[in-house]
């Protein structure tokens, strides 16, 4: 009896003790059609400056937690003249990407990577998320709002002429047809996840024609959803809002500069642009990358110092899960991500710790993999009762047999890097279809 | 002697007492003459506007400050501005205005751009600060953005192509980044600030902005004290919200500079008390600093409950250019006291008092 009673010991102690977070798992099971289990490839573009560190540890995680997902790799850069055309051909075989920044330069020659793969995939909406994340702490509270910015038109139609020298024209482009599937697909995202209310942003007293064609469509998509609260608001106003009233937003829906602008505020004041996730969607295509300020590539200093933070493009990935529809591995990777940041010991430095992005990848791994036996710390056992003592040595000894055989599901990087072998190998239960 | 010393003593005690806030000790010595009223044109406006410009004509008359304003009735769905009003500016100089609301949609264009544009007040000022006694989620911020305000995508220029699809056109010329550049660094100069920030969208917007970019660069080497940077204005967003204490003079074109602005006078304690001004070469014309067209609500216009503080300080600006710097800074002290104490607070700071009991404190405050 003492012999089973040491196992059951061993077991509870070696479960690590409640987090303040209890993170709930959801308690639906998904049931999948037959065949759903087969992986899926994803194209993957790592990018420029941090992006392959970020997009690195996307693929340990996934690779950690067995995701039926395969990735195919593609380099590009930022000043390359246009993307290539076997990455366009593989996104549109695959369906589905995931990439880094792409730093387009600042001046003329080059025209952005980032626009052209939106523009020719006609990946006309950018979503983003931005959120209040439990644990980090920010100066406003009850942020939840979804900015939904039309993607491919606007003032980002790069069609720009020098009239005389010293005069340049820039032409900003609204037409109905693009304002209308935005404020659809808007009002529609806000059907489908139970949002009430979703807001325009304009500046339509000064561009009459332009932001008031974006208006009228909006105008016309929100008369057919009755139960969605529609209103308006001019540009100015709404940045002052959102940092003066933040909780006063839902979702809304903008043209393309000021949804970049929206955006990337919303995305500050709920925490930054290393946390909030988000992504591109066509009708036929997706792309997922940093919500906020996916162009940015972070700077030299981070990308020496390996910190950039993962947060981002990681919870991103969990909507790719979902959108690919394998929802109990986008469940679990986002509770072990909210577990990590909640508890607050792994944070880069833009959230105000000092950690680099591979040691809040194994954070996010250790969480992720319910499995796992965590070591225990030494000291944790009380010196004068040799009892509590017990349980630490059956784990000791079963630690030290799973490094024999080598069958410990915790590893060193070095062991990491030495078994890049393709991750197809390891899944036993999965077959190619 | 000893009623010399009492009187003396009771001036000590009256300037310190008051919530901390030190009145200044300098001397102004001015040329003779210069006492003369001056007259300036004032535009009551719609909304609010009648009732804040109201409390800045009510606080000059208690400090008789040598201004007297000459009212022009214009509101903001006329067709054009009326006849006298463009003369009367250019006789006076200076012009201080309420909101004129514009309409949305088509028809009419802004009156309020359409005055910047005739009197080519090309730069517009917004002075975003933390105010002493006025809580706000942000700490040392202090950011000037000086906006260009006759380009850029308020040019009015659209046209419909065919029928769906509309073109709109954003201006940008070497002429008119080169002086609001040039404006922008020698305000840093004349105030001692340290550092200049151009914000665009180049990467994007190459041609466009880019020739922005360069017009500031240009300028940039010709006042090396000041530190001069750039920043992409989607990051900007960001980091304003994230660490304002960055930034300190902030030179941007007409849009950008509109949304830069509205963020950093929220950020900073709300568009209702942040003051600023639009300038040109020979004129100027003094409003509430950012969200200048906003007229405010039904409700605030009924209750009375709109907040003057912005334009009373933006009056303030307006002494100063007239060169009547003593009653600017009674003007400034007062109105600061009155935001430390705390009592006098109008909604959009968290009080609920009306325009008028503010008024009535700050004239009490005037020393």
């Amino acid at each position: 009896m003492a012999r089973r009673s040491g196992s059951i010991l061993s077991r509870l102690l070696a479960n690590p003790p409640p987090s303040p977070f209890t993170a709930p798992t959801r308690s639906i099971t998904y049931m999948p059609r037959p065949g759903d289990g087969a992986p899926r490839t994803v194209t993957l573009i790592p990018g420029d400056g941090i992006g392959p560190l970020v997009t690195g540890a996307v693929e340990q995680v996934m690779e950690a937690m067995h995701a039926p997902v395969h990735f195919e790799r593609y380099e590009v850069r930022g000043n390359m003249r246009k993307v290539p055309e076997e990455v366009i051909e593989s996104v549109k075989r695959n369906k589905v990407c995931l990439k880094g920044g792409l730093a387009t330069p600042v001046g003329g020659g080059v025209s952005s990577l980032n626009m052209q793969l939106r523009k020719e995939l006609d990946i006309f909406a950018s979503l983003v998320n931005c959120i209040n994340v439990p644990g980090l702490v920010t100066r406003h509270e009850n942020v939840d709002i979804v900015v939904i910015r039309e993607n491919t038109e606007g003032e980002y139609s790069g069609l720009e002429h020098e009239v005389v020298p010293g005069v340049v024209e820039s032409l900003k482009v609204i037409t109905k047809f693009c304002s209308e599937r935005i404020a659809r697909y808007a009002f529609e995202y806000a059907y489908l996840n139970n949002r009430k209310k979703v807001t325009a942003v304009h500046k339509a007293n000064i561009m009459k024609l332009a932001d008031g064609l974006f208006l009228e469509s909006c105008r016309e998509v929100a008369k057919n959803y009755p139960a969605i609260t529609y209103n308006e608001i001019i540009v100015d106003n709404c940045c002052m809002q959102l940092v003066a009233k933040p909780e006063q937003f839902d979702v809304m829906v903008t043209p393309n500069l000021y949804g970049n602008l929206v955006a990337n505020t919303a995305a500050g004041i709920a925490g930054g642009t290393g946390v909030m996730p988000g992504g591109n969607v066509g009708a036929e295509h997706a792309i997922f990358e940093q919500g906020a300020s996916a162009g940015n590539v972070g700077n030299d200093k981070m990308v020496e110092q390996k910190k950039a933070n993962p947060v981002a493009l990681l919870l991103s990935s969990a909507m790719m899960l979902r959108h690919l529809r394998f929802p109990t591995f986008a469940d679990r990777l986002e509770t072990a991500v909210k577990q990590v940041i909640q508890e607050g010991k792994w944070r880069t430095k833009d959230l105000g710790g000092d950690c680099t992005t591979q040691e809040v990848v194994d954070a996010i791994e250790m969480a992720s993999n319910s499995d796992a036996r965590p070591l225990p710390k030494f000291g944790d056992w009380d010196v004068n009762d040799p009892a509590t003592a017990e349980g630490f040595t059956v784990i000791f000894s079963k630690a030290g047999e799973d490094k024999k055989t080598g069958r410990s599901t915790s590893k060193t990087t070095s062991q990491r890097k030495q078994d890049a072998k393709p991750a197809v190998k390891k899944w036993l239960c999965f077959t190619f279809s | 002697m000893s009623r010399q010393s009492l009187s003396l003593l009771k001036n000590l005690g009256r300037i310190t007492s008051r919530s901390g806030i030190q009145t200044r000790s300098v001397t102004y010595m001015p040329r003779p003459g210069d006492g003369k009223p001056r007259p300036v044109t004032l535009i009551p406006g719609d909304g609010i506007g009648p009732l804040v410009t109201n409390a800045v004509e009510q606080v000059m008359e208690a400090m008789h400050a040598p201004v007297y304003f000459e009212p022009f009735d214009v509101h903001g769905d006329m067709k054009s501005l009326p006849e006298g009003l463009l003369e009367s500016i250019k006789k006076n100089k200076v012009c201080l205005k309420g909101g004129l609301k514009t309409p949305v949609g088509g028809g009419v264009s802004s009156l309020n751009v359409n005055l910047r544009k005739e009197l080519d007040l090309f730069a517009s000022l917004v002075n975003c600060f933390n105010l002493p006694g006025l809580a706000s989620r942000h700490e040392n911020v202090d950011i000037v953005v000086i906006r260009e305000n006759t380009e850029g995508e308020y040019a009015g220029l659209e046209h419909e192509v065919v029928p769906g699809v509309v073109e709109s056109l954003k201006v940008i010329t070497k002429f008119c980044s080169e002086r609001i550049a040039k404006y922008a660094f020698e305000y840093a100069y004349l105030n001692n600030r340290k550092k200049v920030t151009a914000v665009h969208k180049a990467n994007i917007m190459k041609l466009a902005d880019g020739l922005f970019l360069e017009s500031c660069q240009e300028v940039a080497k010709k006042y090396p004290s000041i530190a001069y940077n750039e920043i992409i204005v989607d990051n900007c967003c960001m980091q304003l919200v994230a660490r304002p204490e960055q930034f300190d003079v902030m030179v941007t074109p007409n849009l950008y500079g509109n949304l830069v602005a509205n963020t950093a006078a929220g950020i900073a304690g709300g568009t209702g008390v942040m003051p600023g001004g639009n300038v040109g070469a020979d004129y100027a014309v003094f409003e509430q600093g950012a969200s200048a067209g906003n007229v405010g609500k039904d409700t605030t216009e009924e209750q009375k409950n709109a907040n003057p503080v912005a334009l009373l300080l933006s009056s303030a600006m307006m002494l100063r250019h007239l060169q009547f710097p003593s009653f600017a800074d009674r003007l400034e002290t007062s109105v600061k006291r009155v935001i430390a104490e705390g009592k006098c607070r109008t909604e959009d700071l968290g009080g609920n008092s009306t325009t008028q009991e503010v008024v009535d404190a700050v004239i009490a405050n005037l020393d």
